[in-house]
C-alpha cells in the first residue's frame, strides 16, 4: 500500500513536470522575461522538493499523500464560460452592497476583464493586469512568496495563469467591499493554482472577502498564493470564508507584508472542507505596525484543518495577536502552528497568541504547536494553547434551569466560537457568519448544496429551551 | 550604563572549575569503529549478551543521520576523533576512602564535594565517577541491608546480569535515537540503582559525574528501577574542567516505576561552557526518559541547566499505568555563545495521568536558549490533565528564547493547557530596588532567583544551595 502512494505522488509530480516542459510555450506566451524567469527558477525548485511531505517540520501534521494519489486535470487555457454565474450560485451578504469579483475555476470571471473605479482603484484579471501594468505587478510579484524554499510557492509559480489584481493608490478608502468568490463547478477533477495579488499605496484602506465554494462534489486541488502588500499607514481587513466540500483539498498562501503604521485585520473562518491548508504570514517590516489575526473552525468527518501562521516582526514598536478556535467532531483532525518571530533590533515588540481548542470525541485529535522565537530583549511575548471539552459546570447549570443537553451544548459551542466572529468588524458580514456558524453546529449547513448563503435571509437565531422547564 | 559593565564582567568570569587531575590514563585509539565496541566490552568483562546488545546499537546508528531539527547550530562531530573508553588505572579493588588516589580525592576537595564529608557529614552516598569507571561507591553495605543496590553499571552487569538484561532498553530502546543509539554501542560506565518493593531510600542517592582526559566523550548509561511501593531520590551533578576542543557528551538515563513507586531525579549541571568567544566547551546530548509502568505510581525530574556549550536534553515521562503522574522542572540558563534546545516530552497513555512542565529559560550574552517539549494524550487516557507552564527571560539584546511546544490530544476528556510568556526584568522592578538601597547586582540576583524559585524549591537541600551558587556564578548582575 505504501509503496503504491509513493509511485502515485511521484507520478503526478512528473506528470507536473511533463505538462510543464510540454506547454512550457504556451505557459509564457506574451510574458515578460522576468515572469519567464521566475516560472522557469519556480519549477526547478518544484523539481528538486516535490510536493511538502510530513518528514518537513512545518508539515509533520498535514499529509497530502492521499490528495496527491488522486487524478487530476489541469487547464491551460480560460475555458469559454458563456452561462450567467447568478443563475447557479449567488453569494450575497445581506445589507451589505459589495463589489463582486468571481474566479470561476480558477479564472477571472466578468464582463470586463478589469475595471478602474473612480477613485482610481484598479480591480481586475491578474493575467490582464501582468499585460496592462507590467511594471506594478513586477514590482511585487513573487517578492514576499518565496519560490526558493517553498516548493508550494514554487508550485503556483510556475503554473499561475490567472486570478485577482487590485490595487489601491494612495489616500484612497475603497468605499465598497471587495468580495472575491473562488468557485469551483465542474464534472472534471481541477487541479488549480490560482494567484492573487493585492497591493495598497499609502495610507489607504481596503475591506476583503475571500469566499471559497465548491458546487460539485469532485477532487479538486487547489493550491492558491495570495500576495497582499500594505503601504505606509493603510488598513487592509482580510475576510477569509471558507466552506468546501469534503472531497476537496486546499492549500491556501496569503503573504501580507506591511509598511509602516500599518494595520491587518485577518480572519479566517472554515466551515467545512476535505483537507485544508492555511498558510498565513504576516511580515511587519515598517515600524509600528498592527496585525490581528484571527480564525476559527468547525469540522467534522474526516476533515483535515491546518493553520499555519508565521508572524514576522522585523522592526520596532509592533503589535501583533493571534486568536484561533477550533471545534473537532468526530475523526476530524486539526492543526495549529503559530510561529512568532521576533527578529534582532525589533525592540518593543509585543507578540500575543492563544489558540483553544474544544474535542467532541476521542476520535478526532488536535495538533497545536504554538512557537515563540525571540531576537530581542524588550519585548513582550505569550502564547496560549488549550486543548479541552466543553465546561462540565457550565452544562450542568444549565441542565439544572431546563436547558435541554443538546441546546446547551450548542449554546456553549456557540459562546466558544463567538469570541472570534465578534471580532468581525463588518457588521452585516458578522451577522452572517454568526448565523452560518449556528447552522453548521446544528448540522444544516452541509445539507445545502446551492447558494448557501442565500436562504433564511432574516431569520433570527433561535436556541431550542423547553421553557416549561424553567 | 552601569548594569553593561557588569554584564562584561559577569560575562568575561573565568569558569571556576577549570582544572586537570593527572591521573595515569588507560585509553582507547581514537575514532569509532567494530573494534573498539568490541575493545570496550572486552575491556570491560562483559558477557555475550551485553556485547551484541552494543554491536546491534552500533551497526544501527551506522545506518542513522545526525538530527538536525533542533534549534542549534555547531561544527560538524568528527566521531572519529573522539577517544570512547578512558579508565584511571586501577591495580585492586577498594575498599576504603584512603586507598583512592589522593589526586582524585584533591579533584573532589576542590570541587567541595570531598568524598569524605559527603560520606561523614551529610550522609550522602556518592558514587564518584570519573572518566568513566566508577572509583569509590560509598554506604553501598548500608543500603545492602534493605535490599538496595547503589552501583556502577558495569558492576551491575557482572553482579545483577538479570535485572539489567530485564530493564535495560526498557524505557530508551536501543535504536531510540542517534545519540542514544551511539551511547548504548559504546557506554563505558554509569549508576545502577534498584530499589526492591516496598523500601523508601533514607538517604538521597548522588553520582557526581566529571570529564576528565581531553577528548574524550563520556558515555554514561544510568538505569534506576524503583520496584512497587518504592522510593528515592536520586541526584545527578556535574563539573568538568577547561578545554579547547569540543567534547562530546551522550548520556542515556532510564528510570521504571512499577506500581506505586516514586523517582525524584535531580541534576545540576555545570560543565564547561566554552570561553566567552564560544570556543571549546561540552557538547551534552542527553536522553532521559522514565516510564510510570506501575498504577499510581511518579517521576520527577528537576533540573538546573547552567553550564555546556550545547545542550539537548529532554527529560520525559511516558504515563503508562493509571493515575500516574509526570513532573519536569527546569531552569536552563545561557551565557556567551551557549545554546540549549531542553524541555520535556509527556506521553499520556493511562487513564487519569497528570503531568506538569514548568520550564524557566535565562538567556543573555549571545546566547540561545530554547524551550521544546511535547504533551500528547492517548486515546485511552481518559481524564489527562497537562499543565505547561514556559517562561524565558532575556537579558540583553543579542541573545535569543525561544519555545516550540508540541501538543498532540486525540481524548475528548483531557485537559492540556499550556501558557508561555517571554520578557525582560521589569526596569519597574529594578528600579523598586535599587530605591530601597540595593545595588543592581544584588537587586537582579534578587529578582532572578526569585524568577527560578517554582524550580529550585523543588532540589533536594544539597542540591538547591549549590544551584543557587550557580545561578550567582552565571548570571548575577547580567542584565542590559
Amino acid at each position: 500500500m505504501k509503496n503504491d502512494i509513493i509511485i502515485s505522488e511521484i507520478s503526478l509530480k512528473e506528470k507536473l513536470i511533463h505538462h510543464f516542459e510540454e506547454n512550457i510555450t504556451t505557459l509564457t506566451a506574451d510574458e515578460t522575461p522576468l515572469f519567464k524567469e521566475i516560472r522557469l527558477k519556480a519549477m526547478d525548485t518544484f523539481m528538486k522538493k516535490g510536493f511538502p511531505h510530513t518528514k518537513l517540520e512545518d508539515w509533520r501534521s498535514t499529509n497530502l499523500s492521499k490528495s496527491i494519489n488522486k487524478e487530476y486535470t489541469l487547464q491551460l487555457g480560460n475555458p469559454e464560460v458563456k452561462l450567467d454565474v447568478s443563475t447557479i450560485f449567488k453569494c450575497d451578504i445581506h445589507h451589505l452592497d459589495t463589489f463582486l469579483v468571481t474566479l470561476y475555476n480558477g479564472w477571472f470571471l466578468g464582463n470586463e476583464d478589469i475595471t478602474i473605479l473612480k477613485d482610481g482603484t484598479i480591480i481586475g484579471s491578474f493575467s490582464k493586469a501582468c499585460v496592462l501594468y507590467p511594471d506594478l505587478v513586477e514590482a511585487h510579484f513573487s517578492k514576499y512568496a518565496s519560490i526558493e524554499n517553498n516548493s508550494i510557492n514554487a508550485l503556483n509559480a510556475a503554473f499561475a495563469l490567472d486570478g485577482v489584481f487590485i490595487y489601491v493608490p494612495d489616500n484612497v478608502t475603497v468605499s465598497k467591499t471587495i468580495q472575491i468568490v473562488n468557485i469551483i463547478n465542474t464534472e472534471d477533477n481541477l487541479f488549480i493554482q490560482p494567484r492573487n495579488l493585492v497591493i495598497l499605496g499609502k495610507n489607504s484602506k481596503l475591506q476583503l472577502v475571500h469566499c471559497d465554494h465548491s458546487i460539485e462534489h469532485k477532487y479538486t486541488f487547489i493550491n492558491s498564493v495570495t500576495e497582499i502588500v500594505i503601504g505606509e499607514g493603510s488598513t487592509v481587513d482580510h475576510y477569509k470564508l471558507q466552506n468546501k466540500d469534503n472531497d476537496s483539498t486546499q492549500i491556501t498562501s496569503t503573504y501580507f507584508n506591511q509598511a509602516a503604521n500599518s494595520t491587518l485585520t485577518s480572519n479566517v473562518i472554515t466551515l467545512n472542507g476535505g483537507l485544508i491548508r492555511n498558510n498565513l504570514y504576516v511580515k511587519m517590516e515598517g515600524k509600528g505596525c498592527t496585525a490581528n489575526m484571527n480564525g476559527v473552525f468547525l469540522i467534522d468527518k474526516d476533515q483535515h484543518v491546518d493553520n499555519f501562521l508565521l508572524v514576522e516582526h522585523c522592526n520596532t514598536d509592533s503589535v501583533s495577536h493571534q486568536l484561533y478556535k477550533g471545534i473537532l467532531d468526530d475523526q476530524s483532525m486539526g492543526v495549529f502552528t503559530g510561529h512568532i518571530l521576533v527578529k534582532k533590533d525589533a525592540q518593543r515588540t509585543n507578540a500575543f497568541q492563544n489558540n483553544k481548542n474544544i474535542l467532541l470525541t476521542d476520535k478526532a485529535t488536535m495538533h497545536t504547536q504554538p512557537h515563540l522565537e525571540i531576537y530581542a530583549d524588550d519585548v513582550k511575548c505569550s502564547h496560549g494553547a488549550t486543548v479541552g471539552q466543553l465546561d462540565q459546570e457550565a452544562l450542568f447549570y444549565m441542565r439544572s434551569r431546563g436547558i435541554r443537553e443538546n441546546t446547551s451544548r450548542m449554546l456553549l459551542m456557540y459562546a466558544f466560537a463567538a469570541e472570534v466572529i465578534n471580532k468581525i468588524q463588518i457588521v452585516p458580514l458578522r451577522k452572517q457568519i454568526d448565523e452560518l456558524v449556528y447552522r453548521r453546529l446544528k448540522g444544516e449547513l452541509s445539507d445545502c448544496d446551492q447558494c448557501i448563503l442565500d436562504c433564511n435571509a432574516n431569520r433570527q437565531i433561535s436556541f431550542d429551551i423547553d421553557l416549561s422547564r424553567l | 550604563m552601569d548594569s553593561n559593565a557588569i554584564l562584561s564582567e559577569v560575562t568575561s568570569g573565568e569558569y571556576k572549575y577549570g582544572f586537570v587531575t593527572d591521573i595515569e590514563m588507560d585509553t582507547a585509539p581514537k575514532g569509532l569503529s567494530e573494534d573498539i565496541v568490541r575493545f570496550i566490552s572486552a575491556k570491560k568483562n562483559e558477557p555475550e549478551w551485553m556485547l551484541d546488545f552494543r554491536l546491534k546499537a552500533y551497526r544501527r546508528w551506522l545506518q542513522m543521520e545526525e538530527p538536525t531539527w533542533a534549534h542549534l547550530h555547531h561544527p560538524p562531530i568528527n566521531y572519529q576523533e573522539i577517544i570512547f573508553y578512558a579508565a584511571p588505572k586501577q591495580k585492586k579493588e577498594l575498599s576504603s576512602l584512603d586507598e583512592v588516589d589522593p589526586e582524585l580525592i584533591k579533584t573532589f576537595e576542590k570541587l567541595g564535594i570531598s568524598l569524605e564529608e559527603q560520606k561523614r557529614l551529610t550522609g550522602v552516598a556518592v558514587d564518584a565517577v570519573i572518566d568513566s569507571v566508577s572509583v569509590k561507591t560509598t554506604f553501598t553495605e548500608t543500603l545492602g541491608k534493605l535490599g538496595i543496590i547503589f552501583c556502577s553499571f558495569s558492576e551491575a552487569i557482572q553482579h545483577h546480569p538479570e535485572l539489567i538484561k530485564s530493564y535495560m532498553a526498557m524505557a530508551v530502546p536501543y535504536d531510540d535515537n542517534y545519540f542514544a543509539t551511539l551511547n548504548s554501542a559504546v557506554f563505558t560506565d554509569g549508576s545502577f540503582c534498584y530499589i526492591p518493593k516496598g523500601v523508601r531510600c533514607p538517604i538521597e542517592l548522588s553520582t557526581y559525574f566529571r570529564i576528565n582526559t581531553a577528548g574524550t566523550g563520556q558515555f554514561e548509561r544510568t538505569l534506576i528501577v524503583a520496584e512497587e511501593g518504592a522510593y528515592v531520590s536520586y541526584m545527578e551533578g556535574c563539573t568538568a574542567p577547561m578545554r579547547d576542543e569540543n567534547q562530546l557528551h551522550a548520556a542515556v538515563v532510564e528510570i521504571i516505576t512499577l506500581k506505586d513507586a516514586e523517582v525524584k531525579y535531580s541534576t545540576v549541571q555545570n560543565w564547561y561552557p566554552g570561553n566567552k568567544k564560544g570556543e571549546g566547551g561540552i557538547y551534552n546530548f542527553v536522553t532521559k526518559r522514565g516510564i510510570c509502568k506501575g498504577h499510581n505510581s511518579k517521576i520527577s525530574w528537576t533540573q538546573v541547566e547552567t553550564g555546556s556549550a550545547i545542550t539537548w536534553k529532554y527529560p520525559s515521562v511516558v504515563l503508562m499505568g493509571d493515575n500516574s503522574v509526570g513532573e519536569f522542572y527546569s531552569v536552563a540558563v545561557t551565557n556567551n555563545y551557549q545554546q540549549a534546545d531542553t524541555g520535556s516530552k509527556m506521553i499520556h497513555l493511562g487513564r487519569n495521568t497528570r503531568s506538569t512542565i514548568i520550564s524557566k529559560g535565562i538567556s543573555a550574552g549571545y546566547s540561545n536558549n530554547s524551550y521544546r517539549g511535547l504533551v500528547r494524550m492517548s486515546k485511552k487516557a481518559d481524564q489527562g490533565r497537562n499543565y505547561s507552564q514556559c517562561d524565558s527571560l532575556l537579558l540583553g539584546d543579542k541573545c535569543g528564547a525561544h519555545t516550540f511546544p508540541y501538543i498532540k490530544v486525540e481524548n475528548k476528556s483531557a485537559i492540556v493547557e499550556h501558557e508561555a510568556t517571554t520578557s525582560k526584568i521589569s526596569d519597574d522592578q529594578l528600579f523598586y530596588c535599587k530605591q530601597r538601597g540595593i545595588n543592581t547586582e544584588s537587586a537582579i540576583g534578587l529578582i532572578v532567583n526569585g524568577y527560578a524559585k517554582e524550580v529550585l524549591s523543588k532540589l533536594p537541600m544539597e542540591f538547591a544551595v549549590e544551584a543557587q551558587k550557580l545561578l550567582s556564578i552565571s548570571l548575577e548582575g547580567s542584565v542590559g
